[in-house]
Order: structure tokens, then C-alpha cells, then sequence
């Protein structure tokens, strides 16, 4: 493969119906890759997760991958409301999803814990008010 | 167990993966929870839920699930078995509750994960 690879995907907050596209894209081209199916299941539902939480919680947001031989990165970057205490956000079962995200088989606070059990690095930064980066990483070997 | 045991059993609909009546399923899981269903570890998961939108099929894909059934009567939209074909699964639909659907799988020898 050719030595780095970027992608980037737009995602609209509330757009249930499109949620995990993104997700969806980035798994054909870890195929395409031939990366271990282990390690591709790691990877997209981590970022679906992380997809998701953009649609649900968010306005809108961008996922930048960025593939090379070493490592799989992504960037969920969102305009939002932000996370006021990003460790509480972490808590297993902690969750402010409103019904209708319930209604489509989310809001039970196990996305953020899923998403780093998932991976090897997950950063998250954010400001109330404007938005929420999370930052995942996935080492290939 | 197969796809097509699977059907006699629970006198499914098979809604698409008709070429895949052969395909063997391991275990099986119940939830309307998507999040639950994308901790799963397991390789060829039966998927029993009685939530029925884009995001059951989504959450298929990312799983590597390739075997769902809709129970208590709701059904696949065009939009979803249009998905759910892009990713080569099986989608059933039966008329049972989803305590039923996992009673009469399970008395039928299908294992859990847990
Ligand atoms: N991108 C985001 N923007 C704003 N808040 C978020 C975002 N992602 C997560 N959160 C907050 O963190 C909580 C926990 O997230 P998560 O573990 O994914 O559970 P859930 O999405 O099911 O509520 C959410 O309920 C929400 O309050
Ligand atoms: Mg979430």
C-alpha cells in the first residue's frame, strides 16, 4: 500500500438514517488494505461509536483517517455542545442521549467506554459550548 | 445451526440472503441494544432484536454479524435490505416475541455467547 493514506468524512448531528456511513467507508478501504478482520472490527466499531455520538450529541462534525503501515488514526472532530466533565462522560452507563437516540438502539453510556477498550490511544478534548474532539488510534503492528 | 434450520424453526421470512440458506451461525445474542451488541467479540452471531432501523443493519455490519432476525412482526424497510444486501447477510423476519424466537432457537440447540 501506498505509504499514507488520509480520508475525511462529514457527518450531520441528528441524521440518524446516514449515521455510520462514514464508519462504513472506512471499513471497505481496511479491506481493501487487507488489514486483520481482528483488527478492522476494533477499528469500525470504535469509530461507529464515535460516529454515532456526533449524530446524536452533536450539530455536525468530520472524521479524518489517517492510515499508514504502522498505525490507524482517527479524528472525530465536532461542533456541539461539548462535554462538561469528560470522566464522568467516560463512566460505564453514563449517558444525556434523549429518546429518540434510545430509540435507535443507543443512549445507555456504553460508547465512550467501548470506543477506548477498542483501541490503543483515545484522547478526548473539549470545550462547552463548541465542540469535542476525540482522538483514537489503533496500532497495526 | 443453518439459515434454513433457522427458518423452519421460528417459520421465518427469509427477506434476503436466499443464496446463503447453507451459511452456520455459532451463537446467538437478543438485544434492541445496539451499543451491547457492539461488544461482542464472537465470529458468525445470530442477531435477535425487535429494533428494526438503519442502525440494526449498521451495527451488523461493524460486528461482522451476518445473520439478524426481526422478531414480533417488524420488518426490514427497502432501505435496510438494500444495506443489509450491500453486506451479503441474511435478513429474516418472524412472528414471535423475541422471548419466544430465542425460546424455541435455544430449545433447538443454538448456543449463547454468555
Ligand atoms: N461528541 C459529543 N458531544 C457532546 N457530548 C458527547 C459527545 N460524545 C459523548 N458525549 C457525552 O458523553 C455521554 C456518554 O457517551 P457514550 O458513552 O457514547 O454514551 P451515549 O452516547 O450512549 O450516551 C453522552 O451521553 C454525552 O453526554
Ligand atoms: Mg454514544
Amino acid at each position: 500500500m501506498a505509504e499514507r493514506m488520509q480520508f475525511e468524512y462529514n457527518v450531520d448531528g441528528g441524521n440518524f438514517t446516514r449515521a455510520g456511513y462514514a464508519s462504513s467507508e472506512i471499513k471497505k478501504i481496511l479491506k481493501k488494505l487487507n488489514v486483520d478482520l481482528a483488527v478492522i472490527k476494533r477499528t469500525v466499531v470504535a469509530s461507529y461509536e464515535g460516529e454515532v455520538n456526533i449524530v446524536a450529541h452533536a450539530y455536525s462534525g468530520t472524521i479524518y483517517v489517517d492510515i499508514d503501515t504502522e498505525r490507524i488514526r482517527i479524528r472525530l472532530q465536532d461542533e456541539g455542545p461539548g462535554i462538561p466533565d469528560i470522566d464522568k462522560a467516560m463512566e460505564e452507563g453514563f449517558s444525556t442521549a434523549s429518546s429518540q437516540v434510545r430509540e435507535m438502539g443507543f443512549g445507555a453510556g456504553m460508547g465512550l467506554p467501548n470506543m477506548k477498550k477498542n483501541t490503543d490511544r483515545m484522547e478526548i478534548t473539549s470545550e462547552v459550548g463548541k465542540g469535542t474532539t476525540v482522538e483514537i488510534e489503533i496500532v497495526l503492528k | 445451526m443453518k439459515v434454513k434450520e433457522i427458518v423452519k424453526v421460528l417459520d421465518a421470512k427469509l427477506v434476503c440472503g436466499q443464496d446463503q440458506v447453507d451459511y452456520s451461525i455459532e451463537v446467538a445474542f437478543a438485544s434492541d441494544l445496539m451499543s451491547d451488541v457492539l461488544t461482542l467479540k464472537n465470529d458468525h452471531v445470530l442477531l435477535i432484536t425487535g429494533l428494526a432501523n438503519m442502525q440494526t443493519i449498521r451495527t451488523a455490519e461493524m460486528s461482522d454479524i451476518r445473520c439478524i432476525i426481526f422478531a414480533r412482526n417488524k420488518k426490514a424497510t427497502a432501505e435496510m435490505i438494500e444495506l443489509a444486501l450491500e453486506n451479503e447477510m441474511v435478513v429474516l423476519e418472524c412472528r414471535y416475541s423475541v422471548f419466544k424466537t430465542c425460546g424455541l432457537l435455544f430449545g433447538a440447540g443454538v448456543k449463547p455467547i454468555f
